[in-house]
């Protein structure tokens, strides 16, 4: 440990914690505004101290069915963690091995990150509107749209959080001793145990953050969602919407809510991570030390 | 007989991937280039081949010279934006993850204060926006503490829904895409060579420039990539910082959309995707993406 820190690393601190300041403050000041009375308004200073916004927000009849919207969103994120996690981890055993479309596949995923959220949502659209199309002129005039949230929305938000979850798996296996897996194989594992009980629980912390991203990501999109998620409307979607008409500070008590939410997810999953970990270096005799 | 599976395994594990990308990503990206050159009336898009789309979004384009038209200026505002806020985020963004790489030296701190970066990341973006209205409104504390100083005697109303609010907004929600990647190339640096640069008599601004920022390029670019693809596509953002009146190249698109007008916002999309695939090229000419993870 060196003795005195030069003066750059106070001045940087400083910085650091303003930029901290600057990414936490906003949201502490909603946070807090949300638990006002029920003549609070969208400023400081506060005005009495209750749940009377949360309430009202439940008790429906309000602006939006938010208990309904929380459901679905709910829903869809899990559903979207659990295929991100199960495609990610496929996908990234098979990039260890070379195959014909593997680069294919990353410059997708990479594309798929990048290419602006509107446009993607707007081609989502497209193809189901012309879907539907084409099973009227089939003959199903009965036929609505299969334009929905498990289907147009599930798509869109898979489209946003695997290149997240491949890149991830990227990262894993750039850093993971493959001689674990030799060392398996010569000792008889067949290509399926050497994967549950060799390369599994070394990765399984990281996977743990894969469906982090997963969930968070689902659970807040917007841009994808905007345009490709049918007639119903997800939490981000329905907060959106109030932003232009909203005076009182039911928006806040929403956005309270929806963070709490996050705030569980991150937490459960930065836990989970911990313990993994933890138990990976108690127990894991020498497996861990693979990762460098 | 293992070896001429391989190929086969590893097509069942990449494939539901690649379904997912054809499905939703590339196929929605051709229907966005053949819509664009369809044909369209007031409530449906005809599949009949016309250059309309691009005739009307960029109509009086030429009439108008040496004056710019609408999707012009509106090009030209958003590239100003966008320069402004990749700016901004690659100057707090270095800052902050040369301070977590080069000045924490506890491996449990580094990770504690990179968390501490992300977990914003992990939440709802509108949220973030939405949390500014306390502090930037009307009677905001911004407002509040500068009638207070008696610095201003009226509020000021440029601090919400106005371009100063998009640019503080863009910034606070996407400078982690600069922290993570110049952090990821900077704790790749060999310590070796900063000792080095120090032994032989440089400066701290000398290390700086001519040892840790080259080496630190990749990330640069990468976390540039991301910031100017975001602000280059954003219409939520803009919409809710700038209250709905400013326009970008995301919003048209929006704007569009919302007339139902396929075929016109295909063809929006469609030069939004040129342009942004340009930018790209130039600057990942400069690094190779798949050997920075």
């Amino acid at each position: 440990m060196p003795a005195a820190r030069p003066r750059a690393f106070y001045v940087l601190a400083g910085f650091f914690a303003l930029y901290v300041a600057f990414l936490y403050g906003p949201m502490l000041a909603i946070f807090t505004l949300s638990f006002q009375g029920p003549d609070g308004g969208l400023t400081f200073p506060m005005n009495g101290l209750s749940l009377h916004w949360f309430a009202k927000l439940f008790a429906g009849g309000g602006i939006v069915d938010i208990g309904v919207a929380l459901l679905r969103s709910l829903r869809l994120g899990l559903l979207v963690m659990a295929l991100t996690v199960v495609l990610s981890v496929a996908a990234g055993m098979a990039f260890r091995k070379s195959f014909a479309g593997a680069g294919l596949l990353f410059y997708t995923a990479i594309a798929s990150l990048i290419v602006p959220s509107i446009i993607t949502s707007l081609g989502i659209a497209l193809e189901f509107r012309l879907l539907d199309d084409f099973i009227h002129w089939l003959g199903f005039e009965d036929w609505t749209t299969g334009m929905g949230l498990y289907t147009s929305g599930l798509g869109a938000h898979l489209s946003w959080t695997l290149p997240f979850g491949l890149l991830i798996m990227f990262a894993i296996f750039n850093r993971f001793d493959t001689r674990l897996e030799e060392a398996a194989r010569d000792l008889g594992a067949t290509p399926w145990q050497s994967f549950r009980h060799v390369v599994l629980p070394i990765i399984l912390p990281s996977v743990v953050g894969i469906g982090l991203f997963g969930f968070t990501l689902s659970w807040d999109e917007l841009a994808r969602s905007s345009q490709a998620i049918g007639a119903v409307n997800t939490l981000p979607l329905e907060l959106q919407g109030l932003t232009t008409t909203v005076t009182k500070p039911d928006i806040y008590a929403l956005g309270t809510i929806t963070s709490a939410v996050s705030f569980i997810a991150i937490f459960a999953g930065l836990f989970a991570i911990q313990a993994l970990q933890r138990r990976q270096s108690r127990r894991g005799s020498d497996a861990g030390s693979g990762m460098v | 007989m293992k070896s001429h599976l391989t190929p086969l395994i590893a097509w069942l594990q990449a494939g539901p991937m690649m379904l997912v990308f054809a499905l939703f990503f590339l196929l929605p990206l051709a229907f966005v280039v053949t819509v664009s050159f369809w044909d369209y009336n007031e409530y449906e898009m005809i599949p009949s081949f016309t250059t309309r789309g691009y005739a009307d979004t960029f109509e009086g384009c030429l009439a108008e010279l040496p004056g710019l038209c609408t999707i012009l200026k509106t090009y030209l505002e958003t590239v100003k934006l966008c320069f402004l806020v990749w700016l901004l985020t690659l100057l707090i963004g270095f800052t902050v993850a040369y301070f977590l790489a080069f000045h924490v030296h506890s491996k449990t701190w580094q990770i504690v204060l990179s968390l501490l970066c992300t977990i914003p990341f992990w939440t709802s973006n509108v949220i973030r926006m939405i949390a500014w209205i306390p502090l930037l409104g009307r009677n905001g504390l911004v407002n509040r503490g500068l009638l207070g100083l008696g610095a201003i005697d009226a509020p000021l109303e440029w601090l919400l829904f106005s371009e100063f609010a998009v640019v503080l907004a863009l910034v606070h929600l996407f400078t982690f895409f600069m922290v993570v990647p110049i952090f990821n190339s900077m704790i790749r640096i060999d310590r070796r060579l900063v000792e080095a640069a120090y032994d032989a008599g440089a400066t701290g601004w000398q290390t700086l420039c001519n040892v840790i920022i080259p080496l630190a390029k990749p990330g640069i670019v990468i976390g540039s990539i991301f910031v100017i693809t975001i602000v280059m596509g954003d219409f939520i953002t803009i919409g809710v910082m700038g209250g709905q009146q400013i326009a970008s190249a995301g919003k048209m698109i929006e704007v569009r959309l919302n007339a139902l007008q396929f075929p016109a916002a295909a063809a929006n999309a469609v030069i939004l995707l040129g342009v942004t695939f340009l930018i790209i090229t130039a600057l990942s000419r400069l690094v190779d993406i798949r050997k920075e993870l």
